[in-house]
């Protein structure tokens, strides 16, 4: 027998709703936070100081032209995987097939840049890649969502076990396309040509895939919010039961939503392939087809807070490999710091959602 | 009954307990005795449950003390309180189907594991209080009722001396209420101390010592059941006098509009639901439908409504020129497009009628967002829709933008009965309106059924109170296990005849109840 049952220390109490500043607040909190746990366990481990360290951070992401335009570039393309993923979350139909998506794409992309580079003209060619691209991830899209919509199948798996075989589907056309024989990787595509390379914008290479970055995040905002789709999309992914209640049939939006997050994903390949890397390897979507399943979960499915979160990624993405570099360190060092602030970020959430509420003082007195 | 010697059992002083900035519970004050039973009564929303589970451990206090026998007792957990003997049987069961009755009770006990030393305390306690029990019996196997004795039993047998019921009788027929109260009064005599949430006011009078009142999470204070009145309750729980009628008026003109002939419908697992029903709904008339929980009434409605996928049979709409349309094999928008204007308030409100997590205007939209020839949805008429019925049937909530699983349960329903009637509606599809919903709010929705009976509409109310039943409906058609056992003339009929009706088939004794 316990002899004193003490009243515990604190206990867990629901919050209201924050006001936005203070949400945001708290979030800014815990990112300074994380920044200064980084810093300590830096200067712990390695000695260095660790305002050389946030230094080093900022300068990977914007240190130079290029570097703040690869920065640009890499949020676009992390900012459209996880636009094109959000209306399938939204609808709770957990496509983290992203990646295969996006490789699919690419790999169409490719296959159009080498096998009709030759015969079409360069704007036959990038009209072709389009089309081939947006339908590749499309039906990468459609064929789990075929499934859950006719069986009920897990579209976890079956979205994950189309990643693999994209991925499979890559690495074998390497071995088909590899220039020079032997040397397993197909190279530059049309190198000398350029044909199927995607034009550069106001004489930019990098400002094509941002350019469409923003038009998808405008267009997904918009759908999501006020097109009679996206009020679909919400219904069915809030109750089933309510979707047929009011008619709507929920085989038939399963499948229309993710014909639309593939296809958006294999728009991702296509900028992968013909606008920035002119190749396409098993690595091309970088495991961004998964980090983006977490940018699109940590911003609520808005799209335009999803332009914050990418945009914090990648930027401690980019500055945690400078560190490492810069300081002869291990690349998994960037891991742990980015997994640091990942940790707070999301950690955060629990104190935006609740609060701790304490004993009271008065009770103490009384004991 | 003398009370002498009475003992507080329970001891709540000055509880409170916030939920972000509602006030659930503000500084409730609440005695429980030994060998008494307590009826815990209010709205919705008044804090009952709240205060109920702090004390069986689900939540823990912002504020105030708690004292067991006298004694100071911090209940951080359910473990505590049925350390200090608090029992909670809870609205929705809390069972697992696939295991039998004693594994559901010993679940979570320490200790080794000896399912026949449990059996065998099992049936001692059934004995003792006369529940009927079969130990081995599955939970998917039983019915609501022995689902719910099979909860008594469980907190029984760890030792519970102070039980709590959260609104028991909502789901049992008038037999098996009686069947429980009587185990109920078995334990009271046994010197347990029990207390028990209810709407039912007629209920309280006959069962309860004593009554307890919260409103908007105050305690009004309480009294022994001899020395008060319904009336005097009801005025206690709503704050100022009510008038408890339900009028019903003489249908005007009516006429047939939905014809069912020979219904059958099995579920997903080919169990046979409906058989062969028939029956006529009319214009300007309430057609009550009575019956057990899980005889059919919830596929007889989702059938209408075009959510049911039948076997046999058919339902004709029936226009005013007496030209017949048929329902069945149509979906609810093919029946829309159609021109029927159908109506249909489903029991599971938030399942099923609404987005919990949409606010007031998104739900509005459920039933008109196609409308319009362009890609997007015009919130517009939605917003002003929203604005009407929180204006029209008093809807208390903190604006149209808030999500509707904040609200209390009569708003809920509210925001639903509200968006189904505005579409001007020829037939109207209730199952259990009122469940959950306290004495003010179901009034209101009678009020609002009735309102629609006079605009000629062919009203189907599936109902679970007969008392209702019986005052509201014109006729009553009683469903026993999928068949119609009887269609009644609610005028003439009684309780008695209902009830009987409801546990039997066709006359027959209904095999495997009472």
């Amino acid at each position: 027998m316990k002899e004193k049952n003490k009243e515990p220390l604190f206990h867990i109490v629901k919050r209201d709703a924050l006001p936005w500043y203070k949400a945001l607040g708290i979030r800014f909190l815990a990112i300074l936070l994380a920044l200064i746990l980084c810093g300590i366990i830096t200067t712990i481990t390695t000695g260095i100081n660790p305002l050389q360290v946030y230094q080093s951070i900022v300068l990977g992401a914007f240190g130079s032209v290029r570097k703040t335009w690869v920065t640009f570039q890499n949020i676009a393309i992390l900012l459209l995987i996880a636009l094109a993923l959000t209306p399938a979350f939204k609808m709770k139909f957990w496509n983290i097939g992203g990646e295969g998506q996006v490789l699919i794409g690419g790999l169409v992309a490719a296959a159009c840049m080498i096998c009709l580079g030759d015969k079409l003209s360069n704007a036959v060619v990038i009209l072709c890649m389009i089309v081939a691209s947006l339908a590749a991830g499309a039906i990468w899209g459609f064929i789990p969502a075929f499934f859950k919509a006719k069986w009920n199948t897990n579209e976890t798996l079956s979205t994950l076990m189309m990643n693999y075989i994209a991925t499979q589907l890559v690495a074998f056309y390497t071995i088909v396309w590899e220039v020079p024989k032997g040397s397993g990787k197909i190279g530059i595509i049309n190198q000398n040509t350029n044909v199927g390379w995607l034009p550069q914008i106001f004489g930019s290479k990098y400002l094509l895939s941002i350019v469409v970055a923003v038009v998808i995040t405008i267009f997904m905002y918009v759908y999501l919010n006020y097109s009679k789709q996206g009020y679909e999309i919400s219904v069915v992914g809030e109750s089933e039961n309510t979707a047929k209640y009011v008619g709507i049939k929920v085989e038939k939006v399963i499948i229309r939503t993710m014909l639309l997050s593939g296809a958006l994903c294999g728009l991702v390949g296509l900028l992968l392939v013909g606008g920035i890397n002119h190749t396409v390897t098993t690595t091309i979507a970088g495991g961004q087809g998964f980090t983006a399943v977490l940018v699109s979960w940590m911003s609520k499915f808005n799209p335009l807070t999803m332009v914050f979160s990418s945009f914090l990624i990648i930027f401690m993405d980019r500055g945690a490999s400078e560190i490492s570099t810069n300081f002869g360190l291990n690349h998994s060092y960037s891991d742990i710091l980015t997994g640091i602030i990942l940790f707070f970020i999301i950690g955060c959430e629990f104190f935006i959602t609740y609060r701790l509420q304490f004993r009271k003082k008065a009770e103490k007195e009384e004991q | 009954m003398e009370k002498e010697t009475k003992v507080a059992a329970v001891s709540m002083k000055n509880i409170t307990k916030t939920f972000g900035s509602v006030i659930a519970n503000d500084k409730v004050n609440l005695d429980i005795y030994k060998g008494e039973i307590l009826s815990l009564l209010g709205e919705n929303g008044s804090g009952k449950t709240t205060l109920m589970n702090m004390l069986s451990g689900i939540y823990f206090p912002d504020e105030g003390q708690i004292f067991i026998n006298g004694k100071e007792e911090v209940i951080k957990s359910p473990k505590d309180a049925l350390r200090l003997g608090i029992g909670m049987v809870h609205q929705h069961f809390k069972l697992i189907d696939v295991l039998s009755a004693t594994e559901n009770i010993i679940l979570g006990l320490e200790g080794r594991l000896n399912i026949k030393e449990a059996s065998r305390k099992i049936e001692e306690i059934c004995e003792k209080y006369g529940f009927e029990v079969d130990p081995k019996q599955k939970i998917y196997d039983m019915t609501v009722s022995q689902k719910q004795t099979v909860e008594i039993v469980k907190v029984l047998y760890r030792g519970a001396d102070i039980l709590i019921l959260d609104e028991p009788t909502a789901v049992l027929t008038p037999q098996e209420t009686e069947k429980l109260f009587n185990v109920l009064r078995k334990m009271r005599d046994d010197g347990k101390a029990i207390v028990i949430i209810t709407h039912k006011m007629h209920e309280v009078e006959s069962l309860s010592d004593r009554v307890a009142v919260l409103r908007n999470g105050q305690y009004i204070g309480s009294m022994l059941t001899k020395d008060t009145t319904v009336t005097e309750m009801t005025n206690m729980m709503v704050g100022h006098a009510v008038t408890l009628n339900i009028v019903r008026p003489e249908p005007v003109n009516p006429k047939p509009r939905i014809e069912v002939q020979g219904l059958t419908v099995r579920n997903e697992e080919g169990i046979v639901k409906l058989k062969d029903v028939s029956f006529t709904a009319n214009s300007g008339e309430i057609l009550g439908i009575a019956g057990i929980s899980g005889c059919g009434q919830k596929e007889l409605l989702e059938a209408i409504a075009g959510l049911q996928v039948t076997e046999a049979g058919t339902i004709s709409y029936v226009e005013d020129d007496g030209s017949k349309e048929m329902l069945i094999g149509k979906d609810p928008l093919k029946i829309a497009e159609m021109g029927v204007s159908l109506s249909f308030v489903p029991e599971d409100r938030l399942g099923m009628g609404l987005v919990g997590n949409m606010d007031l205007t998104d739900n509005m939209m459920l039933r008109s967002f196609r409308q319009g020839h362009t890609p997007f949805t015009n919130r517009k008429p939605s917003k002003q829709l929203a604005t009407d019925v929180v204006e029209n049937l008093e809807v208390v909530t903190p604006g149209i933008t808030t999500p509707v699983r904040r609200l209390s349960g009569g708003n809920v329903q509210k925001v639903l009965v509200g968006r189904e009637i505005a579409s001007a509606p020829t037939v109207l599809l209730t199952a259990y309106a009122v469940r959950g919903l306290d004495i003010n709010s179901s009034y209101t929705i009678y009020d609002l059924i009735n309102e629609q009976k006079k605009k000629g509409v062919a009203v189907i109310f599936v109902g679970e109170d007969l008392d209702v039943l019986m005052e509201l409906s014109d006729r009553i058609m009683v469903l026993c296990g999928g068949e119609v056992s009887g269609i009644l003339d609610a005028r003439k009929t009684d309780k008695n005849e209902v009830g009987m009706l409801m546990t039997r088939v066709g006359g027959k004794e209904h095999e495997g109840k009472e």
